[in-house]
């Protein structure tokens, strides 16, 4: 993608947000988010030299954003995020067995992706599903009661639904 | 159009729906129209049940026989069986402790028969997505009174009166919150719903959204009214997308019947909401680092006071609550402060979500007065420990609270009771440890939370906390001293004095807690490299047993990392240098030959 293309889709993005915005100036995050779903799971570094221009935020204080937050990555990630919770309740209802399995079936680690570019497996925060313990979610789906089993069942499903596209 | 005869309820809370609801759902819906019974039978998707250990479930009304653990697989046969033959199905009901079948367990066990809900009172009962189902069950009822009947001051008094503390984890009197907000000064106000929920083990607030998201609309343009706020924020964690699309959806439809925007119920009170997407950051659930993250900054806290009562959101005097004490108000308003304090104990009143997790038979949310034994809340409730195991600790309060050992089991549940054991309530998680777990190794876990965590500003939470985990380490992995245990209490101790937000002044806590209680096991760590509960891998070896093993090779072939050598029908051994301790093997020896020592 060109630096040009990027600053297009961003300022429709930007423009499209701070229509709907009752404030000005809060908009920063929720731009964020909306320019890495158009992108699919990461951020243009490009976006934030345009964002720079149409907000007049500095620029260190949009990177200072950008690189704060777990959830903003400007690095190209996989289609497919998997997030795994390292959360306590996980952790004692058999969580680790669950990373081992995610680690060995995807054959990397954390913050790393897979090379067809298909899953980029990270840890994430209590999910708020611990009644179902342990947990991940793939991009916005939740998968609950996990097992490894389970989740190389999950990862499959994926993959052949990939393979068969 | 044929009278519906059977109203069926799916529970679509988030838990239920990660255990399979969509699916289940729709092979339901599916069979429901093979036997043109669409029309007939109306299927209602509902927020959480609070039983998340049953999910997927399902009741039919008006019977209200009630159906778990239900698959897509036998989905269908409830159609074919129950709703078309008037059969209950008997292998998806709720089984009881006595192998006994119980088609009502809502109405019999004290899992649900226990509970008094009020924040909760609409989650499973009510389709989410129906603002007309909210107004049926008195929803908007306390709005219309705030406008109508009594003034704001009245409102104050009544939240006084029923002496409703933040549900969020600092326990501070909410109508002091409110009166601090309505008498700063100056023109422009903001209220802020703060739907952050970061505590490992609490998933209250996720399932108020999710499950009734009508009430923090509500309650929050009564908070607006009361302090005269024009403008209100959600700030939701994007880790919980369900959330914010019904909340999404509440918001519009709010606006559509007129309960939000512009001249609200035909008076000249107007005032509308936006929700604001979290990216990410635990310490965005500190109010002040929320109020920096909404204006679109870093999320670090800012230096109190000033209190965001008077300068919060742009500087402006704002009123910042959770969601569990918003979706308290407009029952508290429309029966009265009287009402919600005789619930509860003295300086505890009310009632409180409790999010059960961990080693619990029962895991799911619990709304109980105040007051309630800990012994009440897991054995009674919860249904104990699973699997025949012993309670070892239960952890209250996430990164910021500590672990309560089974001897302080019978210890009432209250604000000052929690502080004297070292711990705090906090927003209501409850995690359950059984004897398989490691004391240090939890201290452990939660410092490895914390200094991920750590926005960075304050020196003794970013590089204290640190240090704190590197002495941690060293004990867990059996190269610590006794002078690293004194020093781990002394740092704990320091960082509590002097960080700048209650993320770092708490930090500490899960470590001085778990040396408060559990000082043999750290102790067992350094002088005899022991782990109690052989979790910490350093110190624990998995061994078999020439005696018992057969030869079966279950276990090599499982082994993910070939540790296990051994030929068929002579017994197999252990490479300790390649084992990862994982207990893959474990699980699939059938002749209990192989074991997890610590010497």
């Amino acid at each position: 993608m060109s630096v040009e293309d990027v600053r297009v889709t961003v300022t429709r993005i930007y423009e499209d947000i701070s229509g709907q915005s009752l404030e000005e100036g809060d908009i920063l995050i929720n731009t964020l988010h909306a320019i890495q779903d158009h992108y699919g799971n990461f951020i243009p570094i490009e976006a934030a030299e345009v964002l720079k221009e149409l907000t007049g935020t500095p620029l260190s204080k949009i990177y200072e954003v950008l690189t704060f937050y777990t959830m903003f990555s400007t690095h190209k990630r996989g289609k497919y995020v998997v997030r795994v919770c390292k959360s306590l309740p996980c952790h004692v209802t058999g969580g680790q067995a669950v990373i081992d399995a995610l680690k060995n079936i995807l054959e990397i680690g954390f913050g790393e992706t897979t090379e067809d570019g298909l899953f980029t497996l990270e840890e994430t925060s209590c999910l708020g599903l611990c009644g179902v313990s342990p947990v991940m979610m793939i991009n916005d789906e939740a998968y609950g009661n996990l097992t490894p089993e389970r989740v190389s069942e999950i990862i499959h499903e994926i993959v052949s639904r990939e393979r068969s596209e | 159009m044929p009278a519906v005869e059977n109203t069926v309820l799916i529970c679509a809370g988030g838990a239920c729906i990660s255990a399979g609801e969509k699916s289940v759902k729709g092979v339901f819906e599916e069979t429901l129209r093979k036997y043109s019974l669409e029309n007939v039978v109306r299927v209602v998707e509902t927020g959480c049940m609070g039983a998340c250990d049953l999910g997927p479930i399902l009741v039919i009304y008006p019977e209200g026989v009630f159906y778990q653990k239900i698959t897509p697989e036998n989905a269908s046969r409830i159609v074919e069986e129950h709703i078309l033959k008037g059969r209950v199905v008997e292998d998806l009901l709720y089984v009881g402790d006595m192998g006994d079948l119980r088609e009502r367990p809502q109405e019999e066990l004290p899992f649900f028969t226990e509970q008094v809900r009020i924040a909760t009172r609409n989650l499973g009962v009510i389709d989410p997505l129906s603002i007309d189902e909210y107004i049926a069950r008195d929803g908007y009822f306390a709005l219309h009174k705030v406008l109508f009947e009594i003034g704001t001051d009245d409102v104050i008094e009544i939240l006084k009166k029923s002496e409703l503390k933040g549900r969020g984890g600092a326990g501070f009197p909410t109508w002091m919150k409110w009166d601090f907000t309505k008498k700063a000064e100056g023109e422009t106000k903001y209220v802020i719903c703060n739907a952050d929920e970061g505590d490992p083990g609490a998933f209250m607030d996720r399932a108020v959204l999710e499950g009734d998201p009508h009430s923090i609309v509500e309650a929050m343009t009564i908070a607006a009214r009361v302090i005269g706020a024009q403008k209100g924020f959600v700030y939701v964690r994007a880790e919980y997308p369900l959330a914010i699309e019904r909340l999404t959806h509440a918001m519009k439809m709010a606006r559509e019947y007129g309960f939000l925007g512009e001249n609200i119920l035909g008076t000249d009170f107007s005032f509308d909401l936006e929700i604001r997407i979290g990216a990410g950051a635990f310490v965005c659930g500190e109010e002040t680092a929320l109020i920096n993250s909404i204006e679109g900054k870093r999320g670090i806290p800012r230096v109190k006071p000033p209190f965001p009562a008077n300068r919060g959101l742009w500087q402006k005097p704002t009123l910042l609550s959770n969601v569990e004490t918003y979706a308290n108000i407009p029952p508290i308003i429309t029966n009265g402060g009287e009402w919600f304090s005789k619930f509860g104990v003295e300086g505890s009143r009310g009632t409180k979500v409790f999010a059960l997790a961990g080693n619990v038979k029962n895991t799911g949310l619990v709304e109980v007065p105040m007051g309630i034994t800990l012994r009440k809340l897991i054995f009674e409730i919860g249904g104990g420990v699973p699997g025949g195991k012993k309670l070892k600790a239960i952890q209250t309060g996430g990164p910021s609270g500590g672990c309560i050992p089974l001897e302080l089991i019978d210890t009432p549940i209250t604000y000052d009771n929690m502080k004297k054991l070292g711990t705090i309530i906090g927003s209501g998680g409850m995690i359950v440890m059984d004897e398989d777990s490691c004391m240090v190794d939890v201290a452990k876990y939660f410092l490895e939370f914390t200094v991920e965590e750590s926005c960075g500003q304050c020196t003794p939470c970013r590089d204290g906390t640190r240090r704190m985990l590197e002495i941690l380490e060293r004990i867990t992995s059996g190269e610590g001293t006794m002078e690293d245990l004194h020093l781990l209490k002394d740092l704990g101790e320091n960082i509590m004095a002097t960080s700048l937000c209650g993320l770092g002044q708490t930090a500490p806590q899960p470590v001085i807690s778990t040396m408060r209680y559990f000082w043999d096991e750290y102790e067992a760590h350094v002088k005899e490299g022991r782990c109690f509960a052989k979790k910490c891998k350093s110190l624990t070896r998995v061994v078999i047993s020439k005696e018992k093993c057969v030869g079966c090779t279950a276990c090599s072939r499982v082994c993910p990392v070939e540790a296990i050598s051994g030929s068929v029908r002579t017994p197999h051994e252990i490479d300790p240098e390649i084992c990862t301790r994982c207990g893959s093997c474990l699980a699939v020896c059938r002749f209990g030959a192989i074991s997890k020592v610590s010497p």
